[in-house]
C-alpha cells in the first residue's frame, strides 16, 4: 500500500462524496458536500508537488538534498483559509434564506414578479 | 522606484477598510469617501492607460521577489483599458447608488464596493495564476455581500444559489491549478507559456485536462453554457446598481479567457492543439441564442436585461474564441460598449421598477409612469446600442466581428439572427411597459408621485454619453483595440518582459545590492545613465533605452 495510493483514494473517496451531496437539493447537504470538495481540492493541491515523505519543506544549497515542494504547502494554506471563510458566509446567507423564507430548498420556489405578471 | 501600479488595486482595499472601521454609522461620509476615492481611482487609471500607451509591459514584483518565484502585478494595454473601465463604470454606478438612496437600504455598501472595486482591478492587473485566484475570491466574497444587500427573502435565496454555484467553480478553479502547476511546475503565467511551449506534445494528456478546467472556471465567470444557470436570477433578483456593477463581473471571466488563452494556451499550441478549439465556438453560439432568445422570452425587465448581459457576452465571446488579432480587436472594442449597455440598462430599469409601484418590472402595459418620457428614451437608446442597431457602439462593435468572422457563414447567422430576436424583445418589452399605458382607461386612484432623483438620471446620462463617446470616436478606439491586440498576441514580449525584467533586476541586486526596478528607469530620468554605465547588460532591456 504506497502512499499515492492512499492519498489518491482519499482525494477519489471526498470528491466523490462532496459531488453526491451537491446533487441534494436542499442548502445543508449541498454546504457539507462543498465543503467535502474543498477538503479534497486541498488534499490535491497537496500532493500536485510530487509525494515526498520524511523530508523538509526546505531547499539547502543545490547538491543531492531530499526535500519536498514547499509551494504547494503555501497554497493549500491560502486553499484552506479562503475555502473556511467561505463557507462561514455560504452558511450565514443559506441560515438567513431558511429563516426568512421558511425552507431550506436550494432551487427557486416561485418566481415573483412572474407570479406578478 | 514607481509604485503608481499598485495603487488601484490599494486606494480600494485602504479605503474599503477605512470606511467600515471608522465612519460606518455616517452615509454622508461614507458617500463623501467613496466618491473621492473613486475620482482618485479613476484619475490614476488614467495615469496609467497613458502609460500604457508607450507599448511598455509593466512589471511590478511584489516584495521585489524575482518574477518566476514572486508574484507579479503587470499593465499591458488591456489592464490598463479594464481598470480605466472598471473605474468609470464605479463612479457612474455609485451617482445612481447615491442618487436613488440605495445605500442606505443596508449597512456597509461603500465597503463592499470598494472591496468589490479591489478584486476586480486586481484579476485585471495580476500576472501570476494562483494570485488571479485570490482575486477572483475577494471579488466574489465583496460580491456575496452586495448581491444580497438589503435583504428580502427572493434575494436571499437568489443569493444562496449564487454563492454555492461560485463555491463549486473556486474549488474547480484549485484543481484547475493544481494541475497546471502539476505540469508546469510553476504558477506564473508568463513562465507557464514558455514551459508550454516547450513541453513534448507526446505528454500533455494532463496538461490538456488542467487547460479545459480553466476554461471552465471562466466559462462559469463570463456565464457561457451550459454553466451561465447563476447569473439570470442572481441579476434579477440582485440590488440594481449591483447588478450594473456585475456587468464588469462577466468581463473578468471574458478577459481572464483572452489572457490565459492568448498568452498560455494558445490553441495552436501543439501541446494543447484540439483540447478546447473543437467546441468552444459552437457552445458560445448556443449561450448567445440561449441568451438573445431570453430577451423575448422575459416575463419581467430585470430578467431580460439578464438574458441580455448574457447574450452580449456570448457576442463577445465568439470574438474572443475566434483567436485572431482582428477578432480580438473587436473583442477590446465590443468588451467596453457591452459593459457600458448592460449597466446603462440594469440601471434604467431600476428607474421603472421604482416608478410602478403596482407592477414593478412585469411586462405588461400600466399607467405611465412619472418621468416616462426621459426613462423611455433612456431605455429606446440603451435598447438601440444593446441590440445592435446603427446608429451606436453597438452596431459598431458588432460590424467589426463579423469582419474578423469572413468565412464562418454559421457565426454570422447566429450573430445577425440572434439580434433580429434580440430587436424583436427590446421592442416588445418596450411599447409594453412605456407606451401601452397611455391606452389604458382612466382610472380615479391618485397619480403616483416619486421623487425626481436628478442625480441618477446623470449616472445613467454618463454612461450613455459613454456609449456615443465610443460611437463617435470609433476610429481611434479601433485603433487602441488593434494596438491592444498586437500586444496580446506578441507573446514573445511579453514572456520577456516578465522574466528577463527579473533576471536582470537580481543581477543588478548581486552586484551593487541597489533596489531598483529596470522597468521603472524611464520614469526617473536622473537616475538613468547612471545605471546605464553601471550595467551594460540593461542596455539591451527597451525601458532603460528610452531614458538616454
Amino acid at each position: 500500500m504506497t502512499i499515492e495510493f492512499l492519498v489518491a483514494s482519499a482525494i477519489g473517496v471526498l470528491t466523490a462524496a462532496g459531488i453526491y451531496l451537491i446533487l441534494r437539493f436542499r442548502t445543508f447537504p449541498v454546504i457539507l458536500g462543498t465543503s467535502f470538495l474543498s477538503y479534497a481540492v486541498n488534499i490535491y493541491l497537496f500532493s500536485t508537488g510530487r509525494l515526498i515523505v520524511g523530508a523538509p519543506p526546505v531547499l539547502q544549497g543545490y547538491g543531492d538534498y531530499t526535500y519536498t515542494d514547499p509551494l504547494p504547502q503555501a497554497l493549500v494554506l491560502t486553499a484552506i483559509v479562503i475555502g473556511f471563510g467561505m463557507t462561514a458566509v455560504v452558511l450565514m446567507i443559506a441560515l438567513a434564506a431558511y429563516l426568512s423564507g421558511g425552507h431550506d430548498k436550494i432551487d427557486m420556489q416561485d418566481d415573483a414578479s412572474e407570479d406578478r405578471a | 522606484m514607481s509604485h503608481w501600479i499598485i495603487t488601484p488595486i490599494l486606494l480600494p482595499t485602504l479605503l474599503g477598510a477605512f470606511i467600515v472601521l471608522s465612519v460606518r454609522h455616517q452615509v454622508a461620509l461614507q458617500r463623501v469617501f467613496s466618491l473621492v476615492g473613486l475620482s482618485l481611482l479613476f484619475i490614476n487609471a488614467i495615469g496609467l492607460f497613458v502609460y500604457a500607451q508607450t507599448g511598455d509591459i509593466w512589471v511590478y514584483e511584489l516584495g521585489a521577489w524575482p518574477a518566476p518565484f514572486g508574484i507579479i502585478i503587470m499593465l499591458d494595454r488591456l489592464s490598463a483599458l479594464m481598470v480605466l473601465l472598471t473605474s468609470v463604470l464605479a463612479i457612474c454606478v455609485m451617482l445612481y447608488a447615491i442618487g436613488t438612496d440605495w445605500d442606505k437600504r443596508g449597512k456597509h455598501f461603500h465597503a463592499l464596493f470598494q472591496f468589490q472595486l479591489m478584486g476586480v482591478i486586481g484579476a485585471f492587473m495580476t500576472g501570476d495564476a494562483f494570485n488571479l485566484f485570490v482575486f477572483f475570491e475577494i471579488l466574489l466574497i465583496a460580491s456575496y455581500g452586495l448581491m444580497t444587500f438589503g435583504g428580502g427573502t427572493r434575494r436571499l435565496q437568489a443569493g444562496t444559489q449564487y454563492v454555492i454555484y461560485n463555491l463549486l467553480g473556486s474549488t474547480l478553479f484549485l484543481f484547475a491549478l493544481g494541475t497546471l502547476y502539476n505540469v508546469t511546475g510553476t504558477l506564473n503565467m508568463a513562465d507557464m507559456a514558455a514551459r508550454i511551449a516547450a513541453l513534448d506534445p507526446e505528454h500533455t494528456a494532463l496538461l490538456r485536462v488542467g487547460v479545459v478546467m480553466a476554461l471552465m472556471v471562466f466559462a462559469v465567470k463570463a456565464a457561457i453554457l451550459p454553466l451561465h444557470f447563476w447569473l439570470p436570477e442572481s441579476y434579477a433578483a440582485g440590488p440594481a446598481p449591483v447588478a450594473a456593477l456585475f456587468a464588469i463581473m462577466t468581463k473578468v471571466g471574458a478577459y481572464a479567457i483572452l489572457r490565459m488563452f492568448t498568452l498560455a494556451f494558445p490553441q495552436d499550441s501543439p501541446a494543447i492543439a484540439g483540447s478546447y478549439d473543437v467546441w468552444l465556438l459552437p457552445v458560445i453560439v448556443v449561450s448567445l441564442a440561449v441568451g438573445m432568445i431570453g430577451i423575448l422570452g422575459a416575463k419581467s425587465l430585470s430578467k431580460m436585461v439578464a438574458y441580455a448581459a448574457i447574450g452580449s457576452v456570448g457576442t463577445l465571446l465568439i470574438a474572443i474564441a475566434l483567436f485572431t488579432p482582428e477578432a480580438t480587436a473587436a473583442a477590446v472594442y465590443y468588451i467596453v460598449h457591452s459593459t457600458l449597455a448592460t449597466a446603462a440598462l440594469f440601471l434604467i430599469v431600476d428607474l421603472v421598477v421604482s416608478r410602478r409601484p403596482q407592477w414593478q418590472d412585469a411586462i405588461r402595459p400600466d399607467r405611465p409612469m412619472p418621468q416616462n418620457g426621459l426613462v423611455s428614451a433612456f431605455y429606446f437608446a440603451a435598447a438601440i446600442a444593446m441590440a445592435g442597431m446603427p446608429p451606436l457602439s453597438g452596431f459598431l462593435g458588432k460590424l467589426l466581428i463579423l469582419d474578423a468572422a469572413v468565412g464562418n457563414w454559421w457565426l454570422w447567422g447566429a450573430i445577425l439572427i440572434t439580434s433580429l430576436i434580440a430587436i424583436m424583445g427590446f421592442g416588445r418589452a418596450g411599447s409594453l411597459v412605456f407606451w401601452k399605458g397611455y391606452g389604458l382607461p382612466e382610472t380615479d386612484a391618485p397619480a403616483f408621485e416619486h421623487p425626481k432623483q436628478p442625480l441618477a438620471f446623470v449616472a445613467i446620462g454618463a454612461l450613455m454619453a459613454g456609449i456615443v463617446a465610443m460611437t463617435v470616436l470609433a476610429g481611434p478606439m479601433h485603433r487602441f483595440a488593434i494596438l491592444t491586440a498586437t500586444q496580446l498576441y506578441d507573446t514573445d514580449a511579453y514572456v520577456s518582459a516578465v522574466i528577463n525584467n527579473s533576471m536582470e533586476e537580481s543581477m543588478a541586486h548581486e552586484k551593487d545590492g541597489s533596489a531598483h526596478a529596470p522597468v521603472d528607469e524611464n520614469l526617473i530620468d536622473t537616475e538613468g545613465g547612471e545605471h546605464g554605465t553601471d550595467h551594460p547588460e540593461e542596455a539591451s532591456d527597451g525601458h532603460a533605452g528610452e531614458s538616454h
